[in-house]
């Protein structure tokens, strides 16, 4: 209300001093400024997030290890010498191990000194030494060199991240254990080298252990769901929309239901999932099959947009020709328009499947966050997916899970560059412009 | 697994039904195609169709049908003891004996009765899977013969063939109105069975959330209590952060791309906003919980204000930025709708640039702007990750964005998450609090649809 009133001020005599044009001059001058200060907002805290999360995830590629010379004896291998698998998988490696390392340290002595030098290797070590056995056998009886990994918090002190110069009681390693890393470390006895557990391995309660190779599989197995039941039926539901629908209450319906189901909150559909394919139709939990309808529901209306943006982007002589050569109305879309629209409709396809792949809440409703080692093989098997290994990871309480998860993040956001870039080669490549 | 090859064999018999069918037809004519009512190919698909659709609809309706029946069956030939377990029990004796049927560990060890009813499962099991098999394959069989028989040059087979696909096409246009129906129904349900233990009023109006039910009668704390007011304001409090930190900067950021940036600043700056956009919302709650949580609370011991590491501003800001290219994109659009006429009118009045932006343009935009920006408190309000990694789990009633507060989606995920009882109102709390954030989202979406409908200014 003040500007009307000013109004008829200006009319009767306009204030065109060069003072009070400096000033509309800096305030133009601030406007400016303060777009781009939002804009350096915008791109600054995206550069924060990647720079964080790249900073504490890339050291997670790399896992220390440590040589050990162990003797692969034969009375406890395998006391019978018949070399038999059975009897070769069940021995006691853990101790052959233990001896190892208390070989190169023999003066500890004491149980607790014991343990705390335990400690400096993998809980799981014994079982890479017994998967190296049961490949070759010949090895039993002789003394080898082995690499084995060291535990997540001597990792942590390798890679620098656990601070030595705090008191022993507020840090996770202790004063005799960095002595021995040292010692090990001045024998030449510790090294870094890439950490494959990472991409083979499922989940684990042991950071050194754990790897994203489950939930890799398990986001492949739901993906696949989701696409092989969103595509179809959603392509179909374009083409009835944008061709055959008559102009009625219910096609109007249907369209304002879609416009509204894209912007339902996606945990929502995780609410119908618990409720409709866990509790009423009694479809297994955790599994990807379930996950992937889920998402497919969830992924439904972007591909539905798309493909009717996409088929109302050809241009109508091409049908209209098709018809005029004695077409059905069906033959002139299957045979001419849906492939001319084709690119547009992957494009959104793919979009959809990224946002799918980074979905997280509607998967924890139906029982996809559970702790699950085994790698999963079928579509019923109970699984997890990259974005709940990552939820699951940020809870956990040990710290070395810190850089894991970051690694995981790494790995998503690697799944998910890939995807986007192949839409935007997509369009780039086919997209036709009439 | 058994049923997936029966559906595979199934598919192959229509291809096979399919080369079938255009080789008798082009045989009845000689080969001379000109006498045939459609192409060939449509007579396959005729023939093929025939045969695999009802077979393929009874395995289908079979399947979904079967575990219920089955788990009937199995109740009825338990022992009376067993039946009249309370439901819970039962369930868990019926998982049980599943579990021992397919092989896996179960909770106890089995005693004989068990073992008995796992035999009988297996048995149940294979008996329906050979009935589904042997009346699938009829169907095919006989739906084959019966389209041999129709298959005559003058059969008016692509109108058939059409009918069947057009019908296919509403069918699937139809699954997004079902899936509606469905989030609707399953909600509505739930939360009916919610009221009837806790009373709406109480839900909407009580000030006291600590959703525990009690195990038993005189246990302490046992009385849980369902008052949804802290949530709800715990969720205002952090949509209003989210909402303080992405609308000024989406905005300006618009306005900065559609005003005043060059093509080149365009081309960076646009994919550059996407990417947040892209970027899966359980990444922005490991950043908040990690990075942006313990920052503030550093901040704020420094300054002497204590911030809780589980502040509603951390999250709130993380998802201010997430946010950010949702209003920045949509308000670009509606910005750039503006016509062009409209800004030179006011620079022929000597206007400045951003004299125009802020008295022509946004005026002139406001419509999609208000649009836009109810969609991102939509948004805010179901966004689940960022809050369920990065906000509390405790009730607060507090306005403060240094202390920790919870919302909606949080409580839903904390109390599904893990062992779920159907019987009791803690879990169907979840659904009652699911009800809620559907409702009040739909209502901002219509709301922002409408807007935009209404108020759109008709230029030229």
């Amino acid at each position: 209300m003040t500007e009307l009133t000013a109004i008829p001020v200006l009319q009767r005599k306009p204030d065109l001093s060069k003072a009070q044009l400096r000033r509309r001059y800096r305030a133009e001058a601030r406007f400016r400024l303060y777009g781009v200060a939002a804009i350096l907002f915008a791109v600054g805290i995206l550069a924060l997030l990647l720079g964080s999360i790249i900073s504490t995830g890339f050291s997670a590629f790399m896992q220390t290890e440590i040589a050990l010379d162990v003797q692969l004896d034969p009375a406890i291998i395998d006391p019978d010498g018949a070399r038999d698998p059975a009897v070769l998988a069940g021995a006691s490696y853990r101790k052959i191990v233990r001896t190892g390392l208390a070989e190169l340290f023999p003066d500890v002595s004491g149980r607790k000194a014991k343990r705390d030098l335990n400690r400096l290797i993998s809980r799981g070590a014994d079982l890479e030494l017994r998967d190296r056995v049961v490949a070759d056998p010949s090895i039993i009886g002789t003394t080898v060199t082995i690499w084995i990994k060291s535990s997540a918090d001597i990792d942590s002190l390798n890679k620098g991240q656990i601070p030595r110069d705090v008191v022993e009681a507020d840090r996770r390693v202790k004063d005799n254990q960095i002595a021995w890393f040292d010692t090990l470390d001045a024998d030449d006895r510790v090294r870094r080298s890439f950490n494959t557990t990472l991409f083979t391995a499922g989940d684990s309660r042991e950071p050194e252990q754990a790897g994203i190779w489950g939930a890799a599989v398990g986001s492949f197995l739901t993906l696949i769901v989701t696409l092989a039941l969103s595509f179809p039926v959603g392509v179909m539901a374009a083409v009835y929309l944008e061709a055959f629908a008559p102009k009625n209450r219910w096609t109007d319906l249907i369209e304002v239901n879609i416009n509204n189901l894209a912007a339902v909150p996606s945990i929502v559909f995780g609410l119908l999932g618990l409720a409709v394919f866990l509790n009423f139709f009694g479809l297994p939990r955790s599994a990807p099959i379930v996950g992937g309808t889920v998402l497919a529901l969830m992924t439904l209306p972007t591909i539905i947009i798309a493909g009717r943006a996409a088929l109302n982007a050809v241009p109508p002589s091409i049908r209209e020709a098709a018809l005029a050569m004695g077409a059905s109305p069906l033959q002139a879309i299957t045979h001419h328009v849906l492939p001319l629209a084709m690119p547009g409709i992957l494009t959104g396809t793919i979009i959809g499947m990224a946002r799918a792949l980074g979905e997280t809440a509607p998967l924890l409703m139906i029982g996809m966050v559970a702790f699950i080692v085994d790698i999963p093989r079928t579509f019923t098997d109970p699984a997890t997916v990259l974005p709940v290994q990552v939820f699951l990871w940020a809870d956990a309480p040990e710290r070395a899970f810190v850089e894991k998860t970051s690694a995981a993040i790494l790995v998503l956001l690697a799944f998910l560059i890939l995807m986007n870039l192949a839409a935007v080669i997509l369009r780039k490549k086919f997209e036709r412009r009439w | 697994m058994n049923s997936l090859i029966l559906i595979a064999v199934l598919l192959l018999f229509m291809v096979f039904a399919y080369q079938l069918g255009r080789r008798w037809v082009l045989q009845k004519v000689g080969g001379d195609r000109r006498e045939l009512h459609s192409l060939p190919g449509y007579y396959g698909a005729y023939v093929a169709l025939l045969c695999g659709l009802p077979a393929l609809l009874i395995v289908a309706l079979w399947l979904s049908f079967e575990p219920q029946i089955i788990e009937t069956i199995l109740i009825s030939g338990l022992p009376t003891a067993a039946q009249a377990l309370p439901a819970g029990e039962l369930n868990l004796l019926i998982s049980d004996i599943r579990n021992i049927a397919t092989g896996n560990i179960s909770s106890r060890t089995p005693d004989a009765a068990v073992l008995i009813a796992a035999d009988r499962y297996n048995n149940l099991r294979s008996i329906s899977f050979a009935a589904m098999a042997v009346i699938g394959l009829a169907a095919a069989i006989g739906g084959f013969v019966v389209a041999r028989g129709r298959l005559q040059p003058n059969l008016r087979a692509r109108p058939v063939v059409e009918g069947v696909v057009h019908w296919t096409l509403l069918i699937a246009s139809v699954i997004a109105v079902l899936t509606t129906v469905g989030i609707v129904l399953s909600l509505l349900f739930e939360s009916v069975r919610f009221f009837e233990q806790v009373s709406p009023f109480e839900f909407l109006f009580g000030l006291d959330w600590s959703p525990q039910t009690a195990l038993r009668e005189d246990q302490v704390g046992g009385s849980g209590s369902f008052g949804a007011v802290p949530i709800f304001a715990g969720t205002l409090l952090i949509t209003v952060i989210a909402m303080a930190v992405a609308v000024p900067i989406g905005l300006l950021s618009a306005i900065y791309m559609a005003e005043y940036a060059s093509p080149a600043v365009r081309s960076v700056v646009k994919p550059l906003l996407e990417i947040l956009a892209g970027i899966p919302t359980v990444v922005y709650g490991f950043f908040a919980a990690l990075t942006i949580g313990p920052a503030l609370r550093g901040f704020g011991e420094q300054l002497g204000i204590g911030v809780a590491s589980e502040s509603a501003l951390a999250a709130g800001l993380v998802m201010g930025v997430m946010i950010i290219p949702f209003v920045s994109s949509l308000s670009d659009d509606v910005i750039n709708a503006v016509p062009q006429s409209l800004r030179d009118g006011a620079y022929a009045l000597g206007a400045t640039q951003s004299e125009t932006v802020r008295k022509v343009v946004l005026p002139a935009a406001l419509h999609g702007i208000v649009g836009a920006v109810l969609l991102a408190v939509s948004r805010a309000i179901g966004e689940t990750m960022i809050v369920v990694m990065a906000a509390g789990l405790a009730a607060n009633l507090t306005a403060n964005p240094f202390e920790a507060v919870t919302t909606v989606t949080v409580q839903i995920v904390t109390l599904l998450v893990g062992d779920q009882e159907f019987d009791s109102a803690k879990t169907l709390a979840a659904f009652a609090l699911g009800l809620v954030l559907f409702l009040v989202t739909l209502a901002l979406n219509i709301i922002a649809l409408v807007v935009v409908r209404r108020y759109r200014e008709e230029y030229d």
